[in-house]
């Protein structure tokens, strides 16, 4: 479904990616997971073209992301990031409708997919005039995840989408997230910094540091076969707050 | 927008009469407004124009029709270094500009001595070579008479005036100093209204040393034939005496110049031009008006090209740095200077006064309209796009409004700056509260400062809250939460 191609980036003369080869495959959820700056964001703003390789290159769907391109695909993804990313003069209806009432769609079709994704994301109808200023973390979350379905895309690309909430409401979402996911057969890549959450998430496990790959698999993959020693580091270091390591 | 246009046309289609920026010149325009009038031709006086040179130059240039000026004035400082010595000769030189001056109004505003008339009787002297025969009067000159080759060195070398005791004083202060008798003598125009507020003696010039500042009427040669003749009407019929009495009455009794001009329309030329003063509320409605044509077309402009250029320049940085730095120097043009800059391109009035309050604005809103859009956090900008809204789109329906808060702020200061500043666009006769804060100057009345400064302050207010009252309506109430930092 989403390929990436030998890609590079660089920000300014630092690089981000050198040079990685990814494939995602259809309906099946591909979880992101590395320290911070070791690239794994920037993988999805070169799949939405928000960010632009300076070698390689990335297809969706067979196709090469490029700007004449880009528009279509990312309509057929939905973006959800850390703090949602929602904007904060719309309403919450507003943010959610937007792009379809900028796309003219049928305000009865706009209602009712509006009261389906509040009944799957197991949001408030009556919250739904209310401004991201006026909602809770979680709602926003939850707001953000309605935008980015609206329009029933094939691709989810979530960049740390719980990252900043409480345990409690976390644990809560990451629930219905899976749920969603497995019910509505989306090919998804997510990105956090947690390994619990990856192993929660994800058919397969990408483990990224310095721009690149360092392992690839199932979590079992990474906790009995780590390719390097920085694999079983990572692996242990995530794992000492549960009291593992004591 | 549309009333202002009209207000702009109807006053363009009159005669258009003006005057220079001194009581005596107001009153000889208003005088000419209403006798044209009287001819059932319409006429706007478009009163205090500015010095000389802009005056005759919105004659040159057809903005005004007709004005009265001196024909001293007219060769040496017009036509300087030009011949326009005999009559004949400034007839050329007027007729080459398609101007035409009427025959003498009847009397000369020139430099003169003079004494109080107390003083002039005991001494007996009538003629400034009567002077030659007391030595040791002490004179008191304005400085510019004293220092002027065709003032105090060549009368006294013409007359052979022996008076050693000499000295530079202010205008002001030299009546003072006649009526303590500090100087007995000092130089004045001859038609000041302290003439006859000082019961002052001018004396004759018998050897013909000042020139001659004979007042006539400036006309456009293509003007409206009533018109012309109604102005020629006032042919020799205003004396030195008449005039002095006008100019004390206007500038000493406090009398309003339309009314000074048509009680002596009546009383000489028996024409009832029923110029009544217009009423305070009416006064107060016409500058309102003009104040608000002024600020509103500017703001307009402004706004119309501000926000776009704040939008491009937001694309591109190195175009936003520029931008701001060109209006940044803009602002700094004072804004006299700025008017005056912009009279050759655009003559005087309204034009000009619009066009530097839409430059003075420029800088606020494109400085509002950039920062809003660069301070648009990257993501925000990042959600829009991956949204997949078009360039068109995202601005239009996330990153505008986003920004809409910054781009009033910048409206907002525009606007005020504008209400203030249109107040010396009555320098370039664009009209406005400027206007009675300019005669108010003029002829130290503070009622009428006042009838100027408070309007253009309440104004300022009112605009202030009322675009305050705009921001509530067009801001999403979502962007006041979440500048609450909720």
């Amino acid at each position: 479904m989403l390929t990436l191609r030998g890609v590079r980036v660089e920000f300014g003369s630092t690089p981000a990616l050198r040079g990685v080869d990814l494939k995602f495959e259809r309906d099946r959820t591909t979880v992101l997971v590395g320290p911070s700056g070791c690239g794994k964001s920037t993988i999805l703003r070169v799949l939405l073209g928000l960010a632009t390789p300076s070698a390689g290159e990335a297809t969706f769907d067979g196709a090469p992301v490029r700007r004449e391109t880009i528009g279509a695909f990312r309509r057929r993804s939905g973006y959800v990031i850390q703090e949602g990313g929602l904007f904060p003069h719309l309403s919450a209806r507003g943010n959610v409708t937007l792009l379809a009432r900028h796309l003219r769609l049928a305000p009865d079709r706009i209602a009712r997919r509006t009261d389906e994704l509040c009944e799957l994301t197991r949001f408030p109808e009556d919250a739904l005039h209310r401004f991201p200023g006026e909602l809770s973390g979680g709602q926003r979350q939850r707001v953000a995840l309605m935008r980015a379905l609206f329009l029933d895309p094939d691709v989810l690309l979530l960049d740390e989408p719980l990252a900043a909430l409480d345990p409690l409401v976390r644990a809560e979402l990451q629930d219905d997230l899976r749920a969603i996911f497995r019910a509505r057969k989306k090919t998804v890549v997510l990105v956090t910094h947690d390994l619990s959450e990856a192993a929660f998430f994800g058919d397969r496990i990408v483990l990224l540091r310095d721009g690149a790959i360092v392992q690839s698999g199932t979590v079992r993959d990474l906790l009995d076969r780590p390719a390097e020693p920085f694999v079983s580091n990572f692996v242990r270091a995530q794992r000492r707050p549960l009291g593992g390591e004591a | 927008m549309s009333v202002f246009a009209i207000v702009l046309l109807a006053v363009a289609a009159d005669v258009q009469v003006g005057s220079k920026k001194f009581t005596e010149s107001v009153i000889l325009g208003e005088i000419a407004a209403q006798v044209v009038r009287s001819e059932g031709v319409a006429a706007t006086h478009r009163r205090e124009l500015g010095g000389t040179r802009i005056v005759f130059e919105a004659l040159r240039s057809g903005e005004i029709d007709a004005y009265v000026e001196y024909t001293g004035t007219l060769r040496a400082e017009i036509y300087a270094g030009k011949d326009a010595r005999d009559d004949a000769a400034l007839r050329m030189r007027l007729e080459e500009d398609g101007l035409v001056a009427t025959r003498p109004l009847g009397f000369e505003n020139t430099y003169a001595l003079g004494l109080l008339a107390d003083e002039a009787e005991r001494l007996g002297v009538r003629r400034v070579s009567d002077l030659v025969a007391h030595p040791d009067l002490a004179f008191g000159f304005t400085n510019e008479f004293l220092d002027r080759g065709d003032g105090w060195p060549g009368l006294r070398a013409r007359y052979a005036l022996p008076q050693k005791n000499v000295r530079g004083l202010d205008h002001d202060l030299a009546y003072r100093a006649l009526l303590s008798g500090d100087v007995l003598v000092t130089d004045l125009y001859t038609t000041d209204a302290e003439i006859r507020e000082y019961a002052l003696r001018t004396l004759e010039d018998d050897l013909r040393y000042f020139p001659a500042y004979e007042a006539i009427v400036l006309r456009r040669a293509d003007l409206d034939p009533r018109a012309a003749a109604a102005l020629e009407r006032l042919e020799g019929t205003i004396g030195a005496e008449a005039m002095i009495a006008m100019n004390a009455r206007a500038k000493v009794d406090g009398v309003p110049e339309a009314r000074v001009a048509s009680d002596f329309l009546r009383l000489s030329l028996g024409l009832e031009t029923g110029a009544a003063e217009d009423s305070l509320a009416a006064r107060l409605l016409a500058r309102t008006l003009e104040h608000l044509a002024l600020v509103g077309i500017a703001l307009a402009a402004s706004v119309a090209v501000g926000v776009p250029l704040g939008v491009l320049g937001s694309l591109r940085p190195a175009l936003g740095a520029a931008l701001l730095g060109v209006a940044g120097v803009v602002q700094t043009i004072p804004s006299l200077a700025l008017l005056v800059l912009l009279i050759p391109l655009l003559g005087i009035g309204a034009m000009p006064a619009i066009a530097a309050l839409f430059l003075y604005g420029l800088l606020p809103i494109v400085r509002g309209t950039l920062s809003g859009l660069w301070g648009i956090p990257r993501d925000l900008r990042d959600s829009a796009r991956a949204l997949g809204l078009e360039a068109g789109a995202r601005l239009r329906l996330v990153e505008m409004p986003l920004a809409s808060p910054s781009i009033l702020a910048g409206v907002r200061t525009a606007a005020v700056i504008s209400v203030g500043t249109a107040t010396l666009g009555a320098l370039i006769g664009a009209g406005g509260y400027g206007q009675p804060i300019l005669t108010g100057i003029r002829l130290a009345r503070t009622s009428l400062l006042v009838e100027g400064a408070v309007p253009a302050a309440a104004l300022a207010l009112a605009v202030e809250r009322g675009l305050a009252l705009l921001e509530r309506r067009l801001v999403s109430r979502g962007l006041r939460l979440s500048s609450q930092g909720v």
